[in-house]
């Protein structure tokens, strides 16, 4: 189907894209890499007055090295991201992951900052932001905030987005030397949505005890969350010596079934996955 | 009221300016107003990957770009591709390979098998698949598809 009528605006700057965006009468809603949007109101799932495209505002895409950590544009692309020295030593979990993002020609427009606002359950991008304790700074014309990944991802496609902000930041803090990474994600098909998918970050020697968990599923509730007991599980422990325990903890989890799978399918391959991930760490 | 913008562009070489409805997508203004009916239009979502073409130097999905949006940008189709003679061993061993039966995913899969081999992808059948998992094709079974682009890198590989 095609979309359904709508205005188009393309602003040179944030204090006109705000402008915008906080103007009630017109509806509008932020355009980025359209990956997500555009198929939405092709199906006319979405509808909104007006689109305003991100695409002209420099000021929030690029990436950049922040203390040693990073801090990535909303409007930065998975292609950008994929190709990034900077991204693949400080965020080495995102270097992992980007390759199950969608696929090449996805890539090629998608954005972080869609992602990170759109929330959707099955995205990878809310688990990786939950495993690096990344935060996501905002922006409405009342100024900035800055929220914890944590506090973030509320529902399925809800998140602490007020309307009239725009997502116009991601900073991941600088890895601790001895901190690892996993990520393992089942999909029928290379670049499909996951049935059922983790990242793990840990600290400690290869091979031996680890600290620090933190263990953030994706496609298997209504959002990317952490398992917190099964993080506490897996403390002080070698990854795969802690395995059972940590599946064991796993029904803290609101598991929730999609078109992909069933909850009880949901359930029983979040084991499978961390056991994969945790092998891997 | 079809809200309009006049978007000048490059496409396969040629300049272009034209009014475009802000609600059509690149594919069907591409299609329906330049004639262009070499890129193919599936889904309409994303998914099938019949409207890949290349945006400013990158391989993206036609109908998930508006029109408005490809204002100043350089574009390139299959026609295009034909025309430049870029990726003709590719077309050849898509022919010879039997690489394509009813022909509505060949367009889109040229465009990324092409992204794949100028990227320097290697004759890996793993890689090949995984880069064009995004490109439906409902008829060869993909053995051939991937046939075809290893031949095309083991023979650049050679020349
Ligand atoms: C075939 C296909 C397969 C895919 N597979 C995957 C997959 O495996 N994993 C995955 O994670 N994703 C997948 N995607 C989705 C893709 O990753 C999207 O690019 C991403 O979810 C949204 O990013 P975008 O830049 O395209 O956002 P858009 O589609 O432009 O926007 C998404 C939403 O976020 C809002 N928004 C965008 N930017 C901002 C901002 N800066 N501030 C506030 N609001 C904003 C928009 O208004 C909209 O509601 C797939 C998409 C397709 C078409
Ligand atoms: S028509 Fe664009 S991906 Fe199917
Ligand atoms: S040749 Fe028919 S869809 Fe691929």
């Amino acid at each position: 189907m095609k979309a359904a009528e709508f205005k188009y605006e393309r602003p040179g700057s944030l204090a006109e894209a705000f402008a915008l965006l906080e103007d009630g009468d017109l509806d509008a809603t932020p355009l980025a890499g359209g990956q997500s949007l555009v198929p939405m109101m092709n199906f006319r799932l979405a509808q909104p007055g007006m689109l305003v495209d991100l695409s002209a505002l420099d000021e929030i895409k690029g990436i950049s090295g922040d203390g040693g950590g990073l801090r990535i544009g909303a409007m930065t692309r998975y292609v950008d991201l994929a190709a990034s020295a900077l991204v693949a030593e400080r965020a080495p979990l995102m270097a992992m992951a980007l390759p199950h993002i969608a696929h090449a020609a996805i890539r090629n427009r998608g954005t972080i900052g869609g992602s990170v606002a759109l929330a959707d359950p099955a995205a990878e991008m809310p688990a990786l932001l939950l495993a690096l304790d990344a935060e996501i700074t905002v922006q409405s014309s009342a100024g900035t905030k800055t929220h914890a990944a944590a506090d973030f991802f509320l529902g399925m496609y809800e998140t602490a987005l007020q309307s009239g902000e725009l997502v116009t930041a991601i900073t991941v803090p600088a890895p601790a030397p001895d901190r690892r990474f996993a990520f393992y994600e089942l999909a029928r098909r290379h670049g499909d949505y996951a049935m059922a998918g983790v990242a793990v970050a840990a600290s400690g020697a290869p091979g031996g005890v680890c600290s620090d968990y933190r263990v953030a599923f994706f496609s298997v509730s209504d959002r990317a969350l952490r398992a917190t007991a099964a993080e506490a599980a897996l403390d002080g422990k070698v990854p795969m010596d802690g395995a059972e325990a940590a599946i064991a903890a796993l029904g803290e989890i609101p598991f929730a079934g999609d078109l992909n799978a069933a909850t009880a399918t949901k359930q029983h391959l979040s084991g499978v996955v961390l056991k994969r991930a945790l092998e891997r760490v | 009221m079809h809200e309009t913008r006049t978007i000048s562009l490059t496409v396969n070489g040629e300049t272009s300016t034209n009014a475009v409805p802000v609600r059509q997508n690149l594919v069907d203004f591409l299609r329906n107003t330049l004639g262009l009916t070499g890129s193919h239009v599936g889904c309409e979502h994303g998914v099938c990957g019949a409207c890949t073409l290349e945006v400013n130097g990158a391989m993206v999905r036609g109908c998930l770009m508006l029109a408005v949006q490809a204002d100043g940008a350089e574009i390139t189709t299959v026609e295009g591709f034909a025309d430049s003679g870029r990726g003709a061993d590719l077309r050849q061993a898509f022919v010879d390979r039997n690489a394509l039966q009813c022909g509505y995913c060949t367009p889109g899969m040229l465009a990324s098998a092409l992204e794949y081999v100028e990227g320097g992808g290697v004759a890996d059948r793993s890689a090949i698949r995984e880069h064009l998992s995004g490109n439906y094709c409902r008829c060869t079974g993909y053995q051939s598809i991937v046939d075809a682009v290893c031949d095309v890198i083991d023979g650049r590989a050679r020349s």
